[in-house]
């Protein structure tokens, strides 16, 4: 479909490069769960309007 | 770790920018209407967290399948509120700072997705995995669990987290399945897939009563799509030409399913 050469990080081998985008996908993932979905109090309330605004399950 | 850093730095240019640009939506059409909203819940009784009655996390099963079932009525729990920006400039700055945040996190998820795919070349197929994005992570959801404003009545929250994540993942799949295998039976599944989660329903609160009034939501749900529909396409497109400019080199629009 695509080759090596327009990809980000030409020179990787392939496993390697699917791990690295699994680790990235994975992270943001990460990040996600906590601005959304964490159940902090603190973290909630900080990101109250933008939870409220991007229809994440709130309350 | 090259691919990992390139990606890193692509989804944070990209988040910031479109977090910024969604923050800013925000301050206009989403944000007044939550204060609005907040005037109408201090009137019925300060805020309430869990208006509606907890169902028990073990129902959580139960309560998905069968969406017109009510939950168990329980007690609302009783919650201190705890730290929270003060309104005004602190308020706001928090919530721009969430939404950079949040964006980063979906860039993150978009250029790791789309790499597996051959990697978003320019600004215009940008647009499209955008509006992918916008369908997995606002309409799919959204269509079962609409933006809810605060004083709301909701279900519980697990399992409404529950089903907002398997919808996701169900439309991601099933989108992925329609745009990449060209088979008429997966793409069949691919539809049930996005049906699916919408025949199970979403977790629905036992009671609908609630002080806000109705041209105030649906003014809100109008928009959070809107300004999600923006951010995701911002998102994209800005993926588009940072990863352009970042191989040095543009795959041609026709190389492309877009």
């Amino acid at each position: 479909m695509n080759t090596a050469s327009v990809s980000l990080g030409a020179s990787t081998s392939l496993q390697s490069r699917f791990l690295q985008l699994a680790m990235a996908g994975l992270l943001g993932i990460f990040v996600i769960g906590f601005t959304g979905f964490s159940h902090i109090e603190a973290v909630h309330n900080a990101a109250h309007d933008a939870r409220h605004s991007m229809a994440f399950p709130c309350h | 770790m090259s691919v990992f850093r390139n990606v890193v730095f692509v989804a944070a240019i990209a988040g910031l920018l479109a977090g910024l640009v969604l923050a800013c939506l925000q301050a206009y059409a989403t944000v007044p209407l939550i204060l609005k909203a907040e005037v109408y819940e201090q009137a019925a009784g300060g805020h309430e967290h869990a208006a509606a009655p907890a169902a028990p996390v073990a129902d959580a099963g139960t309560n998905a399948m069968s969406s017109a079932a009510p939950a168990p009525a329980a007690a609302p729990a009783e919650e201190e509120e705890g730290w929270a920006p003060a309104d005004g400039v602190e308020r706001f700055s928090f919530n721009v700072l969430s939404n950079v945040v949040t964006g980063i996190g979906f860039a993150l998820i978009l250029v790791a997705f789309s790499e597996f795919a051959g990697g978003i070349g320019n600004w215009r197929q940008g647009v499209f995995w955008g509006l992918a994005g916008f369908a997995v992570f606002t309409l799919a959801p959204g269509l079962g669990l609409p933006p809810e404003l605060p004083a709301m009545p909701a279900a519980d929250l697990i399992p409404r987290q529950a089903w907002w994540i398997s919808t996701v993942v169900a439309t991601a799949i099933g989108l992925a399945l329609i745009a990449f295998r060209r088979s008429l039976p997966l793409t069949v599944l691919a539809i049930v897939l996005i049906v699916a989660p919408h025949v199970v329903g979403a977790p629905q609160p036992a009671s609908y009563d609630t002080p806000i009034p109705e041209g105030l939501h649906h003014q809100f749900v109008v928009a959070v799509t809107l300004t999600n529909l923006v951010f995701w396409v911002v998102l994209g497109a800005v993926i588009g030409v940072v990863r352009g400019r970042f191989t040095g080199q543009s795959s041609s629009l026709r190389d492309s399913f877009a």
